[in-house]
């Protein structure tokens, strides 16, 4: 390869050198027109980093345009570092999903650790303290290839970073497939809370204001992490280990700190996070917020390394690092508060009234490229869709039911799915109390956070069911929504807003663009008639490796709010005596199901059918029940059915037990997945007022004190197990798998 | 009673522990940065949980050299109440206030769960608000929380009535299943669970709002007239 100053432009076009940086022939002929001449090396990795398809969603844009994303309740819809939600009492919850994906897939323990710490950034930058970190995953079955070296240091990751920082990590999901062997998903949220008045945006205003940097100095760490993000992980994807960056949470610790107090002086006119493609993406994006223009002198850009050139100071994505613009004349502010810390802030820049993005080096300008071409100019594809074949064979499937001989040793070996397994190996490794707010800790449905000196919580949940997008994009797109806004209720919340974390595979396929466009606008039918916008999120592509796709998997991140703390609701069954109900029916829906995996090893046929009409009147009507106290705990049914929902709620350790008649076929009543039920439990003297206010739900038994958990069909005892031995087996069955391999 | 909550660069529960002695005790407390306070302000002096300066080089040791450990030296030498709890309890062994070392778990990972402790010695003036071996639910949040001490030490802290709180079911592998020990003076308590986080039922438990309340009792008792 040619040395950095031997690139000339005319090698560049000549030896077609964009090609390797990531630009099309087309994008580099673009880039030409834009300038008028050909770029130099630094202007070709801008450009590059900059039409990423990480950075400027080229491809899945025309589709988020299908997001619902504003309401009166909506503060700041996508496009800021994280969306906004009024939650009363001046305040709002502040928050966004990110993928940290293919780093977590060649460097598992600082993949993720740094997802983490990229999107605690992005809420901060809007001025909000980050007050709840979750998570979404997914990785191969547990034991294949390198699956369990992945899981572990992707977990010890997201602990190492989240625990150091401070903020509690309070739930998430986790779930195993064998699309996700080499290619594991790290999507990691973060929830803020913020004083209305003092949300901060990420703009470069005010000709003549001076533009800082602040945090860690720069190093030649994650060079065009972007554009590694933006292609498929391939086998010598290890080769691109460079491109992952290296996370320090004690500087990261530091810098929330340090920026809230810089946010209370009004000396600080606009701060965004160094991310994707660092210094590049957050100086064009502030300046074409803002209209303006930037100049930037990188001589005074703090440096770890010598001698670094323009090309690296511009696309390295060392971590911790913050864009500030400051009131000219008072910087020296911003340097005793970053300096209170430790922290170095540094005057580099200024905004300009033309809207060009200059940067000098060594007395000479080295970048002059017009702001807008970077960021609003960037291109826009329009992929081919074409329906996926085994979606349309899939559709003309019968419905059917597993043939299942014993029922509670079914119920037993979907207990030990380590998708429906206890994830307690997972998030004991989390610290989920710090703060103090934690009400609900994980394992819950939703996890629940208070809010100091109000009454109020917020509720937060991470889900999508993927077996369910992979059989029908669309009706699984709606299913994600409408579960997470069931997790939601249960814990006695009102959905608010969603952040989506997108991940599909080589959208350059049309089957697989199609599963995008389908699965976006389900999502957006059930976000519309479940009142819950899209205020942020993040798109992930190419994920798959050595051809095969990544199962859709769009990722909703929900928060919702309990008006009361009265009205937070466990979803563990309470006490010896409460009525037990089912709410809504059960029909035969095994598609996608955890037993079809159970019994056939694969998923086929229909995804189960979703009515969001129904669906929204029975969360309505259940959030009036927990709000009129008549709820005594509240669960979704979703993989493994009644029967496992069941058990589930008898895993308190409190000793109760359960015993439920049901009528119909055995299979579907017990392991069905029928969509938009939920298990509920009632004191006895609220039986009647109960029985009014939510029609469709069946009282199918009660709690009992014995720890044994008795189901009839029809009368005949189908289940009869030990909750303990039940419990063992749930709660041992990660470990055990981890220990097996280890 | 005024305590002072004294924040190194990486602490983390310093707002927890000031929130649980402001709004849930009702008592007077600050928030002191650790370059700029007077500790003879003070009270009592609380070190705590988090990672301070990173935990890099041991967990605690660098904050265990820094100007403010004089302070809080000179401090609990006059008898004054020292708390350090978790990452507090690392920099009070670092130091040298308190006897022992800590190992990491011994399970290799961090742990956050609530725990059952043993009150195991209420004759304290963090602990009269107890009964004598009574249980009592704190969370615990660490890596490193596997207390380590010699036979001989060992056998000092009993002989001297200093183990103050001891697991039910020791989760990280703690000699003597310790939880939390005090000096030979009884004035400089460390442990690793955090009774700042079991200061209000709504957050899982409400057993540590005593260690403070004893505290402000025992305080009260020696330095207000007239009550």
């Amino acid at each position: 390869m040619l040395s950095t100053s031997e690139m000339t432009p005319e090698t560049i076009e000549q030896e077609k050198l964009y090609l390797e940086l990531g630009l099309s022939e087309a994008e580099y002929q673009h880039v030409k027109q834009i300038l008028k001449r050909r770029p130099n090396f630094t202007e070709t990795g801008i450009f590059s980093v900059m039409w990423s398809e990480h950075c400027s969603y080229k491809t899945s844009k025309p589709l988020l345009k299908k997001f619902p994303s504003t309401a009166p309740h909506v503060l700041q819809g996508p496009g800021e570092g994280a969306g906004v939600i009024d939650i009363g009492d001046g305040l709002a919850a502040v928050f966004k999903i990110e993928s940290h994906n293919h780093p977590s897939a060649v460097e598992p323990y600082q993949g993720a650790a740094t997802g983490v710490g990229g999107i605690i950034r992005d809420v901060f930058s809007m001025g909000a303290r980050p007050v709840a970190l979750m998570n979404s995953l997914r990785f191969g079955n547990p034991g294949t290839g390198n699956v369990n070296h992945l899981f572990q240091e992707v977990v010890r990751g997201i602990a190492g970073y989240g625990n150091c920082v401070g903020i509690p990590t309070v739930g998430g999901e986790v779930q195993f497939d064998a699309s996700y062997e080499d290619n594991p998903l790290v999507n990691a949220m973060c929830v803020g809370i913020i004083r209305h008045e003092d949300l901060q945006k990420g703009i470069a205003s005010g000709a003549g204001n001076t533009v800082m940097y602040a945090g860690a100095p720069t190093g030649r760490d994650g060079i065009h992490g972007a554009t590694f993000a933006s292609g498929d992980l391939t086998e010598d994807s290890d080769k691109d280990r460079p491109s992952v960056q290296v996370g320090d949470p004690f500087m990261e610790k530091l810098l929330i700190e340090a920026c809230l107090e810089a946010i209370q002086s009004d000396a600080l006119v606009g701060m965004q996070d160094m991310g994707a493609a660092g210094l590049t993406s957050s100086a064009s994006e502030m300046a074409s917020k803002a209209g303006t223009g930037m100049t930037m002198n990188l001589d005074l850009v703090p440096q770890r390394e010598a001698n670094m050139s323009a090309y690296e100071l511009m696309l390295s994505e060392s971590q911790e690092r913050m864009l500030l613009v400051v009131q000219n004349g008072r910087e020296q502010e911003m340097v005793d508060i970053f300096a209170k810390y430790g922290l170095e802030a540094a005057a580099v820049g200024e905004v300009t009234e033309d809207t060009s993005f200059r940067l000098l080096q060594h007395g000479s300008v080295v970048a002059d490229i017009p702001v807008d071409a970077l960021a609003e100019e960037a291109p826009v594809y329009h992929m081919p869709s074409k329906e996926a074949a085994y979606v349309r064979a899939f559709r003309q499937m019968d419905d059917f039911i597993p043939e299942v001989r014993d029922h509670g040793a079914t119920l037993k070996q979907l207990l030990q799915q380590p998708t429906i397994a206890s994830k307690e190996y997972v998030y004991d490794q989390y610290d989920s109390m710090v703060q103090t707010n934690t009400v609900v800790t994980p394992g819950s449905d939703a996890a629940v956070i208070r809010m100091k000196g109000t009454d109020k919580a917020l509720a937060i949940t991470t889900d999508c069911n993927s077996r369910y997008l992979y059989l029908d994009p669309e009706v699984g797109g709606k299913i994600a929504v409408a579960e997470a806004a069931r997790n939601i209720v249960c814990s006695g919340a009102k959905p608010l807003g969603l952040t989506d974390g997108l991940n599909y595979g080589n959208p350059t396929n049309p089957e697989v663009f199609w599963q995008m466009e389908k699965s976006v606008e389900g999502m957006s039918t059930a976000a519309n008639m479940l009142k819950t916008p899209v205020i942020s999120g993040n798109v992930s592509l190419y994920n798959q490796s050595n051809g095969k796709s990544i199962y859709p998997t769009p990722v909703v991140g929900m928060v919702g709010l309990a008006t009361s703390l009265h009205h937070i609701t466990p979803s563990f069954f309470q006490e010896s005596g409460d009525l037990v109900y089912v709410i809504g029916g059960t029909q035969p829906e095994f598609g996608g199901s955890a037993l079809q995996k159970l019994v056939s090893g694969h998923y086929e046929g229909k995804a189960p059918s979703i009515d969001l009409q129904v669906e929204a009147d029975r969360q309505h009507k259940l959030l009036q029940a927990i709000q009129t106290g008549l709820i005594q705990s509240a669960h979704d049914l979703s993989e493994g059915g009644l029967a496992v929902a069941m058990a589930e709620s008898v895993f308190a350790g409190n000793k109760l037990g359960a015993e439920a008649d049901v009528a119909g076929d055995a299979t579907v009543a017990l392991f069905s997945e029928t969509q938009s039920r939920f298990l509920v439990t009632v004191k006895p003297e609220h039986r009647k007022a109960f029985e009014t206010m939510l029609t469709d739900a069946v009282h199918i038994g009660h709690v009992t004190d014995n720890n044994k958990l008795i189901v009839r069909i029809n009368g005949t005892t189908t289940i009869d197990e030990d909750v303990s031995t039940l419990h063992q087996l749930w709660k041992g069955a990660i470990p055990c798998m981890l220990n097996r391999k280890a | 009673m005024k305590f002072a909550v004294v924040v190194f660069p990486g602490s983390n529960c310093d707002r927890d522990m000031y929130h649980a002695v402001r709004e849930v005790l009702q008592e007077e407390a600050d928030l002191v940065w650790h370059e700029s306070g007077n500790l003879q302000d003070y009270d009592a002096i609380l070190l705590p949980g988090g990672f301070s300066y990173g935990d890099y080089l041991r967990s605690g040791a660098v904050a265990a050299v820094s100007d403010i450990m004089d302070q809080v030296k000179r401090q609990a030498a006059q008898g004054k109440p020292v708390l350090g709890v978790c990452n507090g309890f690392q920099v009070l062994l670092e130091s040298g206030l308190l006897p022992g070392a800590m190992l990491p778990n011994e399970k290799l990972a961090f742990m956050c769960h609530q725990e059952t402790l043993k009150v195991a010695n209420n004759r304290t003036m963090f602990t009269t608000e107890y009964n004598q071996g009574e249980t009592v639910q704190f969370p615990i949040a660490h890596g490193e929380g596997n207390y380590y001490c010699d036979d001989k030490t060992k056998a000092k802290l009993e002989a001297n009535d200093q183990i103050v709180f001891t697991y039910q079911n020791n989760p990280n592998g703690s000699t003597g299943a310790i939880a939390g020990i005090v000096n030979e003076q009884g004035n400089v308590l460390g442990m690793m669970p955090h009774p700042e986080r079991a200061s209000e039922a709504i957050i899982g438990s409400a057993d540590g709002i005593r260690l403070f309340q004893s505290l402000v009792k025992n305080w009260r008792e020696a330095h207000v007239v007239n009550v």
